[in-house]
């Protein structure tokens, strides 16, 4: 029996090397203005 | 660190660390409860008393999910240390480049909305619009200060940008005949309020700006009760057959029909659900922002509704998904495998760094809420910034910067909030705006079920 199921996720550890280029959108230009969240900006580095 | 919660009738598990996402049955998500506490032996034996009366969980299942969650741990997948501060402490010395710029072309509006945090579009100041001369040394100054970052992006704000709409299309000609000379690409926005959009707007939009941002607070009696023009009008009428025929022949490109709820409307759902039912797609809803003694402010009160209506529209969305008429909701985005690195979510929004506002006269400030607040003045787009201190001080504003986020679990996925909002409610950049922040937890806690849900159903 299963009793844990893990989603596929980016692993932020590994993220350490290769992350960091700043391609992606400032947080809150498009749409929402008031607040600040960085989850629901997609990466936009083509090595990640 | 791990966040656990029941949400529309899954378990979620949250490393914060790894950024992994389990969804587990009862017996795990107690074990896992339980895991850091109590010994094997401790956990078997509880677990075996409290499911007594379940035939599945026996002593054997139980040591097999300890040894699953066991093994997790050992992946880096699940109580994950937290190695990442002294990354966000490095941040002081990194250089920045300026990638982003809202560029004030208007302050004026033709909409008096009493809610609206830019003061009818004057900022707390005069009325005014921006020179082609100043739009097109703004540009300059991104394209100088951006180092090798390819992708620009210019935000077209206001007060109401249409009420300068030449040159926003002159400014958009000039940034496109710099972007082969100097390898960029820019992405415009628009944030209007349509009162003004017309076909040559909708054709020029469409063809040039990347996303359009749509502005409609839902249902006409929310919408026309605070959107209404300097005769006291609303405007709802006006602007939804405009907004209607820009999204329709937008051809896929993106857009956000966004609104604003207050304290009239803490059930937003329904107006959400309005902006759904008149056809968009792709909405986004925000709670208001203004000072607690307006009446438009949330109240304490209305938090629990709120929070509820979060639930709603989660659960909704999952519905009108398996129905076939599905929508996107801005702050329920959320890519599990393709979204930002650790770096992006120590560090932020890019406010005063990455990101500014330009005003109509050329001032730069960390960005549209701080415009009108003089200590926060950076400088302007002929010097560039020279208030360093300010700039440093919003370069190590970040998910490790305060206290109070050091045990919140949701710190990389708010990067420790919006510097606006917490001088708002604090008094400083480095203070933190609870309420927003309990609305925000509740808000990823949603995004995280729905993928839970799409998960199963795939």
């Amino acid at each position: 029996m299963k009793h844990i199921k893990t989603l596929e996720t980016r692993d932020l550890n590994k993220s350490v090397k290769t992350g960091g280029c700043g391609e992606c959108q400032t947080s809150c230009q498009s749409a929402c203005k008031t607040s600040c969240g960085v989850a629901n900006q997609p990466c936009e580095n083509p090595n990640k | 660190m791990v966040h656990q919660y029941r949400l529309n009738g899954y378990n979620i598990v949250l490393d914060t660390c790894s950024g992994s996402v389990h969804v587990v049955d009862d017996a795990a998500y107690d074990i896992i409860a339980l895991y850091k506490e109590r010994s094997e032996d401790e956990i078997v034996s509880e677990l075996l008393q409290k499911y007594r009366d379940c035939p599945d969980v026996t002593e054997e299942e139980l040591r097999g999910c300890i040894a699953d969650v066991r093994e997790l741990e050992a992946a880096k997948k699940l109580f994950t240390p937290d190695t990442f501060e002294p990354l966000a402490f490095d941040f002081k010395n990194r250089s920045t480049v300026v990638k982003a710029l809202c560029l004030h072309v208007a302050h004026t509006c033709n909409l008096n909305c009493s809610y609206c945090f830019a003061s009818q579009g004057k900022y707390h100041g005069d009325r005014a619009l921006m020179s082609y001369e100043v739009g097109k040394q703004a540009l300059d100054f991104l394209i100088e200060n951006s180092g090798t970052r390819v992708n620009l992006e210019v935000d077209f704000f206001g007060g109401e940008p249409l009420m300068n709409w030449d040159v926003v299309k002159k400014l958009v000609a000039y940034a496109r005949t710099q972007e082969k000379t100097h390898n960029k690409k820019f992405r415009f926005t628009l944030t209007t309020n349509g009162m003004l959009l017309d076909d040559d707007v909708i054709e020029f939009a469409n063809r040039e700006m990347y996303n359009v941002v749509l502005s409609l607070d839902g249902r006409k009696e929310i919408h026309d009760r605070l959107r209404v023009d300097y005769a006291g009008n609303g405007s709802y009428d006006r602007i939804v057959p405009k907004f209607k025929k820009l999204v329709d022949s937008r051809g896929g490109k993106g857009y956000y029909i966004r609104g604003t709820f207050t304290h009239a409307n803490p059930d937003f759902t329904k107006d959400v659900f309005h902006m759904a039912d008149l056809g968009f797609d792709q909405l986004s809803m925000e709670p208001v922002v203004c000072a607690p003694s307006d009446p438009a402010a949330l109240t304490k009160e209305d938090l629990p509704v709120v929070l509820e209506q979060y639930e709603i529209l989660a659960k909704e969305m999952l519905k009108r998904e398996k129905e076939g008429r599905g929508f996107t909701f801005y702050h329920y985005m959320i890519d599990l495998t393709g979204g930002p690195c650790i770096y992006k979510r120590i560090s932020g929004c890019g406010s005063g760094t990455e990101y500014m506002a330009v005003t109509p006269w050329g001032d730069l400030y960390p960005c549209h809420q701080f415009v009108g607040e003089e200590a926060y003045k950076l400088g302007d787009i002929w010097h560039g910034v020279v208030n360093t201190a300010v700039r440093d001080e919003f370069k190590t504003c970040n998910a490790y910067a305060r206290p109070e986020c050091a045990d919140c679990w949701a710190k990389l996925y708010c990067s420790g909030g919006c510097a606006a909002n917490a001088y708002h409610a604090s008094g400083s950049i480095r203070g933190v705006y609870e309420y927003g922040c309990e609305l925000f937890r509740k808000r990823i806690e949603c995004a995280i079920m729905i993928k839970a849900a799409q998960a199963e159903q795939a």
